[in-house]
Parts: structure tokens; sequence; C-alpha cells
């Protein structure tokens, strides 16, 4: 699924930046309209912040669903936009967009995916999901040399003397798994409780029992090296005792923030981090480029899921004058409408 | 009607008085207030971006912390004893004139 090949672009009709429900539900109301899509998401999985800030809470303002998590909207728009064929790029972030001089977008990604359309719609919520980095002073000077907030190469970690920070199931799996490889694994918390796999946790405390791993208990604010390369870090204990000690390499697991990120950086108007755009369409100061969902601000808007919904619908409405200049828009009910069932494969009853 | 406040230092050090309403969360009280928080989750207690410091001297006046907002707080950084969620604290009468300064992340 994921292209990492840049020489041949993906030529599609619309690219949309973001997977999240109003990402897929514009899938849905694009291909009522005969619009082919991708879409591109950092995350590897769709459904964006419900999938990853909340898939287990209830969710209780979606129409006629009184009650879902955010899996369950997920997986149920995932099955409504099946028969669409949605192509994801999942796992990457998109990073630049250009215009083409044939007036189609180039979108391009942080993986190499290169995607072609004729239009782009913005759907990326709070922006993309990164790692939460530590306010460090200096910490961005080892980022990607020493320091790291994923594990890409476990062998970049053998026989290593390193310091895995935080509490939950990341820290506590990759201190795990990187246990038997390392010179030595330090688990750097700031309390004495964890919120992980019980059974992760019990692996963890008797490999610190047996001295096959340290357990540290602080918060560490301070990083020591040079050149990118960290020779200690500084850890405060509860009683605001601070000390140093020695490590090679520093693994950060604090979760995920959204940041806008690339975004930014397509050369749309821009309020307060925010893409203002009009009522009307959700066209963005960028004709051919849409921006739908908590990402776009406007007059009255409410950061809800379902004006996300309705946006996406008004969206590919003048998507479709676009894609379609030759035909003539034609409204229709899926209720009603044979053309709109055949597209969503499904058997009119009774008739 | 008698108003209720709350006192609010930012990042960079100023105060604000906030007008505060009961049985609204502290998180609704600081961003309808006007003072950027972040607040990712929306007042789920699942993203830990609307951390505050809780002065000392009104911590006693507090519910105590869930344990689900414990767990949370492992997801920022700068952790005190003062520290909570403030899409967590539920305002109430007894909390007019409740001083709390925001942490970083949470901006």
């Amino acid at each position: 699924m994921t292209e990492t090949v840049a020489q041949n672009p993906i030529q599609t009709d619309a690219v949309i930046v973001g997977a999240g429900p109003v990402g897929l539900f514009s899938v849905f109301e694009l291909g009522l309209n005969d619009i082919k899509c991708h879409l591109v998401d950092i995350l590897d999985k769709p459904g964006g912040q419900c999938a990853e800030l909340y898939p287990e809470k209830p969710i209780y303002d979606i129409p006629a669903i009184p009650v879902c998590t955010g899996t369950e909207l997920t997986e149920r728009l995932m099955e409504q936009i099946k028969p669409f064929h949605p192509i994801f790029h999942f796992g990457q972030m998109a990073e630049t967009l250009t215009k083409l001089p044939d007036g189609k977008w180039r979108l391009t990604t942080d993986l190499g995916t290169v995607i072609e359309a004729r239009l782009v719609i913005v759907a990326a919520g709070g922006g993309s999901f990164m790692p939460k980095r530590p306010p460090i002073k200096g910490i961005e000077d080892y980022e990607g040399k020493s320091v790291f907030y994923a594990v890409r190469k476990m062998d970049h970690f053998r026989d290593k003397n390193i310091v895995i920070a935080g509490g939950g199931d990341s820290a506590l799996d990759w201190a795990l798994n990187l246990q038997p490889i390392a010179k030595l694994v330090t688990l750097v918390h700031r309390r004495d409780e964890f919120r992980a796999a019980p059974d992760s946790v019990s692996k963890m405390r008797a490999m610190v029992a047996e001295g096959k791993m340290d357990l540290k208990i602080g918060n560490f604010t301070a990083i020591n090296g040079a050149d990118g390369q960290v020779t200690s870090i500084t850890l405060v204990d509860d009683a605001k005792n601070a000390s140093d000690f020695p490590c090679e390499s520093i693994l950060a697991f604090y979760g995920l923030t959204m940041k806008l990120g690339p975004v930014a950086n397509f050369g749309l108007n821009l309020h307060e981090n925010l893409i203002p755009v009009n009522t009307a369409d959700f066209e963005t100061s960028e004709p051919t480029v849409f921006a739908i969902g908590d990402i776009n601000t406007y007059p009255g808007k409410m950061k809800l899921i379902l004006s996300g919904f309705h946006e996406a619908a008004l969206m590919a409405k003048k998507a479709f004058t676009y894609i379609h200049p030759d035909r003539r828009y034609r409204f229709q009910y899926t209720t009603s409408s044979s053309d709109l069932q055949g597209k969503l494969g499904v058997e009119k009853d009774g008739a | 009607m008698t108003t209720m406040k709350v006192y609010l230092t930012d990042m960079e050090g100023k105060d604000h008085e906030l007008l505060a309403t009961e049985e609204w969360t502290l998180m609704e009280i600081i961003r309808e207030g006007g003072i950027p928080i972040l607040a990712q989750c929306g007042g789920s207690c699942a993203c830990a971006t609307c951390h505050v410091y809780v002065d000392p001297a009104w911590k006693a006046k507090l519910p105590e912390p869930s344990e689900e907002e414990v767990g949370m707080l492992d997801g920022t950084f700068d952790v005190t004893e003062d520290s909570r969620l403030a899409c967590q604290i539920v305002f109430t009468k007894d909390l007019d004139g409740l001083k709390v300064k925001l942490a970083s992340g949470s901006i």
C-alpha cells in the first residue's frame, strides 16, 4: 500500500490529506460524484484523532448513532466508503504541494510518494500527529543522532547504553525488546507506576529485580553531550535532587501531539493555524484546493465531526464541476436514485 | 448574580482574570476566556495538552485526580505535585478565586 518509488507519480482525481472521519466521509461524497481519491495520513491506520486519541471513548453526537467509539465510527466509515475503492498511503506525511503547469497539483510525502491530482482536499484536523518532544534546551541538536522518538532499526542500539523515557506501552515494549541486544537499558519514568500491559510491567519488574535492566524514577531535565552525541542525562528525583548518569542514546516515548506541520507551507492563506474557507463550497484561497473538518475556519465554525461531514458534501458538489466540467450537476438522493445505488453497489429492493 | 473568577498565569508569566462558570471545566473556562490552550482531545482526558499547575493553597479544595488523569500526565513534561489536567477540574462555587498556571505543552 505504501509507495516509495518517486519516478512514476500516481494520477488521480483528488488527493485527500488526512484519513480521519471527515477525510473518510469525503471519499463517499466524492465517490457519489464520480471522483476517485487517494488519501495520505501520517498514522499507520485510518481514523485520525478518533483512532489515535480516543479509540475507546464514546461519541454521542453523530446523527442517528446514539453512541459509538472512535474505533467503531472509523470502522463504519471504512465500510461505507468501500464501494469507492479509495487508496490509502498510511504512515507518511504530506510534505509539499506544488502547482503544475497544467493546473494539476503535485503532492509529495516524506516517504517519496508522489501523487498528481486535479483537486486537493485538506482534511488534516489538528495537523500531523508527531511525537511529543521533551522541552529540553538544545534537544533538537541531538535528534536523529542520539535522541530518537521511534525505533527504525533495532540494530542501531546494539551494545549501546540506552535510556528509554516514558511509562506507557511503547516505552515498556522497547525496553523489553532492546534489553537483549543493548549494553544497558535504563528505563526513566516520572513515577513508579506504569500504564502499560500488565504482562510487560511484570516482565520489566523482573528484569530490574535481576539486575538486567535499570529503572530510575524522576524527570529528565537536561541532555549533556556535544555534536549531537549524548554522553549523559540529568535526572531530577522526587526530592528534587539532580544527578547525571551516562548514556549513549535516548528513546523518548511520551505519546503523540498534533502539529500543523508542512500544511503551513502549502501556500494557502492561514488564520491562527487554520485555513479560511468560504461556506458555499469550502474552497480555500487557492481554487481547486479545499479544506474541511477541524482544520478550516469560517464565521460560526464548530469543530464537530458532523460539521465536517456537511462540509464534505458541499465540497464534493463543487469538486464535481472541476472534474466533470462537461456534465450537468444532478442533485440526487441515495434513497431514490438508481444511479447512486448503482455506484454504491446496492440492490434496489421491492422494485 | 455574583461573578466568579479564575486567576491564570500564562506561559509568559502574564496574569489573567477569567470569568468562571459553575459546572464548566477549567479547560473550558480558560479556552472561552480567550487564552490559547491546546486541549487537543477536546476535554476527554486523552491527550495531556491542558496541563496546569494548581496554586498549592487551592489544592486541598479540589477533588483528587482520577487514576486516568494521573496516568495521562505521563504523556506530558515538567509534571510536579501541583500538576492537573484542566479538563478534569469541574468548577464549583468553592473554587471562586482559583489560581492556576499554564504548563508547557499546553499551548
